[in-house]
């Protein structure tokens, strides 16, 4: 229970931690940061859009306030779920924008981190096993080859091939004409537009799994207990996978948050190759728009979504390893 | 050991200079004695790692002799677009009548720099707040400097880069530099960290401490030497991490905009529409030197590794 509590503590402090750095960030320049903002966006087109200096002032409250009195406002306004107008979708509050971008993205990076996670740990589990065996070096110097490829630039080269010489995939978007819902044909769609962003990070995401996973197996290997259920007459299969395997695994578990941030970062460059309409894509147009509210809410939520994830991972380390609960609780 | 590649003399070898001060062994004579390996024979001794610094030597003549080797101006748009490979233009031009190879020659030159200072800053930043965390462990400044690590451990990097870079109206070669050094020092902090507290309570630490050393220079001057290999390391993984992070910001279009770097012609490339057009060169190229180089770096790290794990030595 203390360890728990303890994680839960940590959970919140981190949050806090996050939140104001959030709030921080567009305050760091010198001078009045709405003011500066403003005037950077009067200075590009000559007629200022007044729907941008209201969503800018919606994002940064009264200036003429102390910083403290701001900070308590967007404290207040956060907790309420207001985290100001977009103005690239002025009047549309940025929360509704990225609502409806949300389920893109958590698809895409819900399945590309699941199978990463199994595929990894899996392939990376076999090669230890079949240690210098031909499977074992293919892996592992696919491994590394595969390790020095940007996923966005994959993400080209699929688009090339698969997308524009060979045709076999959609080029761009999310769907094309089904009409959104729970039918098969816009599924068939979702999914055949998904491919190839979902490709381009799954040939790289695994690797640190693969890598991480071999070399604890390896290592836990050479153990006694594994000696000893050898000795005792077990199969190959129960050694590798009920033995050896599942205490490799625990490692892997508080990795997968961090990882979270990686597929994360390599999304929202794919998916602006792809143009595929989730946050990584909202987020590229913010900044080429300079939406600055759109900017720091999605920001925020992908860290938010990380310390969630690390807060599950924490908990669920608790659970598989009751030395853990022990030390710290 | 790797320590004694220093001028400083180990600790070890200060502890008897006190017991006898008669017999002053010279750094130099000492190591006439042991003769242990230096790093720089360790490293090459690796056959990737010797390949990983070949192709990075090439890499940095490139960057450097750039004007010369290039055959234009990367920014000259007086060629005819898009047309193919040639003995004049090498790789092809773009869009606008630039020269595709030379803006690959001259894009070396950032990525290394962004690659060198990036990596630098942010080894530094994770040194100093690593080993002050790990050398004070237990008390408060610990648990903050601990907290503030985990805080930039988890918030992913990426999109911070991209916020912080978005602010800044001026876009040069040093705001990606800075932002990059800031965001990315925690894992190699974290390291520095637990790495020292195996080694601050040996015995030529509280040797130092009974001389009266300060606790600056102990952790600076006798502790580190001996985790220089962690902290090779750590510059390897920042500087790869650096390069990366160049290219994935410039190709978003939040690059320098002064200077070509193989990000920007993937972001122009993409503006464009090049892969639509079949103009498929443009893409492929500033990729492929991206990945040679990133191997290049892999390759070193496996030399890195020989360095601070003597065990793998063997099978090299």
């Amino acid at each position: 229970m203390r360890y728990i509590g303890r994680k839960v503590l940590y959970f919140l402090a981190t949050l806090w931690a996050v939140v104001t750095l959030n709030f921080l960030i567009p305050r760091l320049q010198p001078g009045d940061p709405a003011e500066i903002m403003v005037r950077r966006l009067a200075g590009k087109d000559a007629a200022l859009d007044q729907a941008q200096v209201e969503a800018m002032r919606a994002m940064l409250g009264t200036p003429t306030d102390s910083l403290w009195a701001q900070y308590v406002t967007y404290l207040q306004e956060l907790v309420q779920g207001n985290l100001g107008l977009s103005y690239t979708y002025y009047p549309f509050p940025v929360t509704q924008v990225i609502g409806q971008a949300f389920w893109w993205t958590v698809v895409l990076v819900t399945v590309v981190q699941v199978l990463s996670f199994v595929g990894g740990v899996v392939l990376g589990a076999y090669a230890a096993w079949r240690r210098n065996s031909r499977f074992d070096s293919v892996v592992t110097l696919g491994s590394t080859v595969l390790g020095t490829l940007q996923p966005f630039w994959i993400g080209l080269m699929l688009l090339y091939v698969f997308g524009y010489t060979l045709g076999w995939f959609p080029t761009s978007g999310g769907f094309s004409e089904a009409t959104p819902g729970w039918n098969w044909a816009f599924i068939q769609e979702v999914v055949s537009h998904a491919f190839l962003p979902a490709l381009a990070l799954l040939i790289v995401m695994p690797i640190g799994w693969i890598l991480g996973m071999r070399n604890t197996m390896i290592m836990n290997l050479g153990e006694d207990y594994i000696r000893l259920a050898k000795a005792k007459g077990l199969t190959d299969r129960d050694v590798a996978l009920r033995y050896a395997a599942r205490n490799a695994l625990l490692p892997s578990v508080t990795g997968f948050a961090l990882a979270l941030g990686s597929v994360l970062g390599g999304a929202i460059l794919v998916e602006n190759v792809f143009d595929y309409p989730g946050l990584g894509r909202l987020m590229g147009e913010a900044v080429s728009q300079k939406d600055y509210p759109l900017l720091q809410a999605l920001m925020l939520l992908s860290a938010v979504a990380v310390l969630v994830a690390n807060l599950v991972a924490d908990l669920l380390y608790g659970v598989l390893d009751p030395r853990a609960r022990r030390a710290e609780g | 050991m790797s320590a004694n590649r220093t001028p400083l003399p180990t600790p070890g070898e200060n502890f008897m200079a006190v017991g006898e001060p008669e017999q002053e062994l010279s750094v130099d004579q000492v190591g006439d004695v042991e003769t242990p390996d230096q790093w720089w024979q360790v490293l090459w001794s690796s056959k990737k790692a010797r390949i990983g610094i070949i192709i990075l030597g090439v890499y940095v003549l490139v960057a450097i002799f750039a004007p010369l080797i290039a055959p234009h101006d990367p920014l000259d748009g007086s060629f005819e677009p898009l047309a193919p490979a040639s003995s004049t233009n090498w790789l092809g031009t773009t869009t606008s009548g630039q020269d595709i190879a030379s803006q690959l020659i001259y894009g070396t030159r950032i990525s290394l720099l962004v690659g060198l200072f990036g990596g630098l800053f942010a080894t530094v930043i994770a040194t100093v707040i690593g080993l002050t965390s790990g050398y004070a462990e237990g008390t408060l400044l610990d648990d903050l400097l601990s907290f503030l690590t985990n805080v930039f451990l988890v918030i992913p990097v990426f999109p911070l880069i991209i916020t912080l870079v978005a602010y800044s109206e001026v876009r040069g070669l040093w705001l990606i530099v800075a932002v990059v050094s800031i965001t990315s020092w925690a894992g190699a902090a974290r390291a520095k960290r637990a790495q020292i507290i195996t080694l601050r309570n040996r015995d030529f630490v509280t040797a130092a401490k009974f001389s009266g050393e300060g606790t600056g220079r102990i952790v600076f001057r006798e502790i580190m030497p001996n985790m220089s290999s962690l902290v090779l390391a750590s510059f390897v993984g920042a500087a790869t991490g650096a390069i990366f992070a160049e290219a994935g910001l410039a190709a978003l279009g939040l690059g320098d905009s002064r200077n070509v770097s193989w990000g920007t012609m993937l972001y122009q490339s993409e503006q464009q529409g090049a892969l639509a057009q079949g103009l498929w060169l443009w893409v492929f190229a500033p990729g492929v030197v991206l990945a040679v180089l990133m191997t290049a770096t892999t390759f070193i790290n496996f030399g890195v590794d020989l360095l601070s794990n003597p065990h793998l030595r063997e099978d090299a």
